[in-house]
């Protein structure tokens, strides 16, 4: 049997290691710290510069406006015009449709797919099916776009008779193809967290399989489904070359699901590569990026304290 | 030794890669004249070993927006400068030198399944505003026309909205699509489709013929109707530079624009200028 022998190390290099790791831990926060303050740097004109905010103001970006005086007032994006057009809200109404669709296409999925595979599934099964759904996560979100343009949109319009090819349903389904894997991993993954006393206590007591899933085993992984769930809501707000492809890019409001949709993620993809560095356009879409990132970063801060909230709960503590 | 030999390998290749970034001419913009750029650049490159040309589309906007950043030798536009443009040129002390190397087209898409034949230049101007709505109000069936359209960086969708909507908006629903090919792509698709682009493209779809207005008579877009200018759609297609092109780049154009160059444009659907314009447009 070998043994291991600790030799003495010096102080310095104890204290050189420990700093050392603890940097990189730092410049993790801190590139991402940087990251937001160089994209809200270009916006900044929108709050400073009244020349740009002839153009785009925050008034004028989320109230309707009466462009012309002879058209009654309206929210528009149409930037590239004479009286360029900056509203923001049917963008944000586009983002929002897009994630709605795909959040109730994917979690219903993956939550019974990470339940099957946690619970009834043989462990033979289980060590197929968990790559197999993983590997939805491989695929690239532009073969998913493209896959949706070609497919997934004559298909759904067929099958249903809509007038768009194009529309937030098909984009929304695509969306939730790219959000399953997410989901999936994070609830299987907090489902077989649960303690085997709690199944244990549940069957001696009488309940049979399904019982203890549904009533003991699902509670109690619920932090950990809401966090995979909070993710996937991040995920889809953000996802860009799904939406840029098959929703059809069309920043209109309407309550409908089959209209075509503009998100924010495919108007700063289509714009930003054009647009005249500096000008009032440039700094509406950077403005646009800081509310995607800050968005995105409440998401998941609110999904992780959620999670630690709700797992306290579940421990018997309070705080 | 080993550790010479890569020191040498990696310095060698540095230098290479400078000597090239070097000698390249970069040329970005319409995606509209991409294919005239890359097939140029291509015959370019044969006939003079040693240059090295690339070609990049991404829209007339992205050109022009490389060309102020000074990322770009050449941009290829299918549309002039705007005003705004041509101030930021200024502030940034770029000069752009203009220069028209070919014609096009706009050609109207319809998907092959349309009854629909032609339009006046007033009923499209009608139907991309959204004014009409139905295929019905223009001949076709009862059915809403859905509207497709280029990204609002393309120089395609600047001219269009410029000379067909006379710089009124897209209709809101109007949905865009980065590319002319995705725009032939979708109206081949849809069987209510619409679409716009140079007249290069079309593969799947028809095209429909276009009168100024009612009482003139139909035209088809074709390469003869656009260099004689009787269909109404047309434009002319622009290398921008940063100050009159010398060199290489002098070479390089004067090259595009002579009788060699332009039989290429024509072979490959792209409308070549009139010997007049094209001798009027080389550089001294």
């Amino acid at each position: 049997m070998s043994h291991f022998e600790f030799k003495p190390k010096s102080k310095i290099r104890e204290f050189l290691g420990e700093k050392i790791i603890f940097l990189s831990a730092l410049s993790a926060l801190i590139v991402v710290l940087l990251i937001f303050v160089f994209i809200f740097k270009e916006s900044i004109p929108i709050f400073t510069d009244p020349e740009v905010q002839q153009e785009a103001s925050i008034d004028k970006m989320t109230f309707q406006q009466q462009y012309y005086k002879d058209k009654p007032p309206k929210w528009s994006w149409q930037p590239n015009s004479e009286v360029p057009k900056y509203s923001l809200l049917p963008l944000a109404l586009g983002t929002l449709k897009a994630a709605i669709v795909a959040m109730l296409f994917a979690v219903p999925l993956a939550v019974a797919a990470a339940i099957y595979t946690s619970e009834f599934a043989s462990s033979r099964f289980r060590e197929i099916i968990k790559p197999i759904i993983e590997l939805l996560a491989g695929i690239p979100s532009v073969v998913l776009g493209f896959f949706a343009l070609i497919v997934l949109a004559t298909v759904i319009q067929e099958a249903l008779g809509l007038t768009f090819r194009l529309n937030a349903l098909t984009a929304g389904i695509a969306l939730g193809l790219a959000v399953i894997p997410i989901i999936f991993t994070v609830a299987e993954d907090a489902l077989s967290a649960v303690p085997m006393p709690l199944r244990n206590g549940a069957l001696a007591l009488g309940a049979n399989p399904w019982q203890v899933s549904l009533t003991m085993v699902l509670p109690a992984a619920l932090p950990g489904i809401s966090a995979g769930v909070v993710l996937g809501f991040g995920r889809a707000i953000g996802e860009t070359m799904i939406v840029l492809m098959a929703s059809g890019n069309a920043a209109v409001i309407s309550a409908s699901f089959t209209d075509s949709i503009r998100t924010f993620s495919a108007t700063i993809a289509a714009e930003l590569a054009e647009v005249v560095f500096g000008s009032a356009h440039y700094n509406v879409l950077f403005f646009i990026g800081s509310l995607l990132f800050v968005f995105t970063f409440a998401i998941n801060l609110g999904g992780d304290l959620l999670l630690s909230r709700l797992k306290l709960k579940l421990q018997g503590r309070s705080s | 030794m080993m550790k010479n030999l890569v020191i040498m390998t990696v310095t060698s290749a540095l230098l290479f890669g400078l000597v090239i970034a070097g000698n390249t001419i970069t040329i970005k913009g319409s995606d509209t004249l991409v294919r005239l750029g890359q097939r140029w650049a291509e015959e370019y490159m044969k006939l003079n070993k040693g240059s090295v040309i690339q070609v990049s589309g991404g829209g007339s906007g992205t050109g022009i927006a490389a060309l102020l950043n000074g990322t770009t030798d050449i941009c290829e536009a299918s549309r002039d400068m705007k005003e705004k443009e041509y101030t930021l040129a200024e502030k940034a002390n770029i000069e752009p030198y203009r220069i028209s190397v070919a014609l096009d087209g706009i050609a109207v898409y319809l998907n092959e399944e349309n009854p629909v034949k032609q339009f006046t230049l007033a009923q499209l101007k009608d139907i991309y505003t959204g004014v009409v709505t139905n295929w019905k109000a223009v001949g076709g069936p009862d059915a809403r026309i859905i509207l497709y359209s280029r990204e609002n960086n393309s120089g395609t969708y600047a001219f269009f909205k410029e000379h067909v909507l006379k710089e009124e908006d897209y209709a809101d629903e109007t949905q865009t699509l980065p590319g002319t090919a995705a725009v032939v792509n979708a109206v081949s698709r849809d069987k209510n489709g619409i679409g716009y682009g140079g007249i290069a493209w079309a593969k799947g779809v028809k095209y429909a013929n276009v009168k100024k207005d009612e009482k003139s008579p139909a035209v088809e877009p074709t390469i003869v109707n656009v260099t004689d200018g009787s269909y109404p759609i047309s434009r002319e297609l622009y290398w921008f530079f940063n100050g009159k092109p010398a060199g290489e780049l002098k070479k390089l154009v004067n090259w595009a624009l002579s009788p060699a160059g332009q039989k290429i444009a024509e072979d490959i659907g792209y409308v070549p200028l009139s010997k007049e314009l094209a001798e009027a447009n080389m550089v001294e």
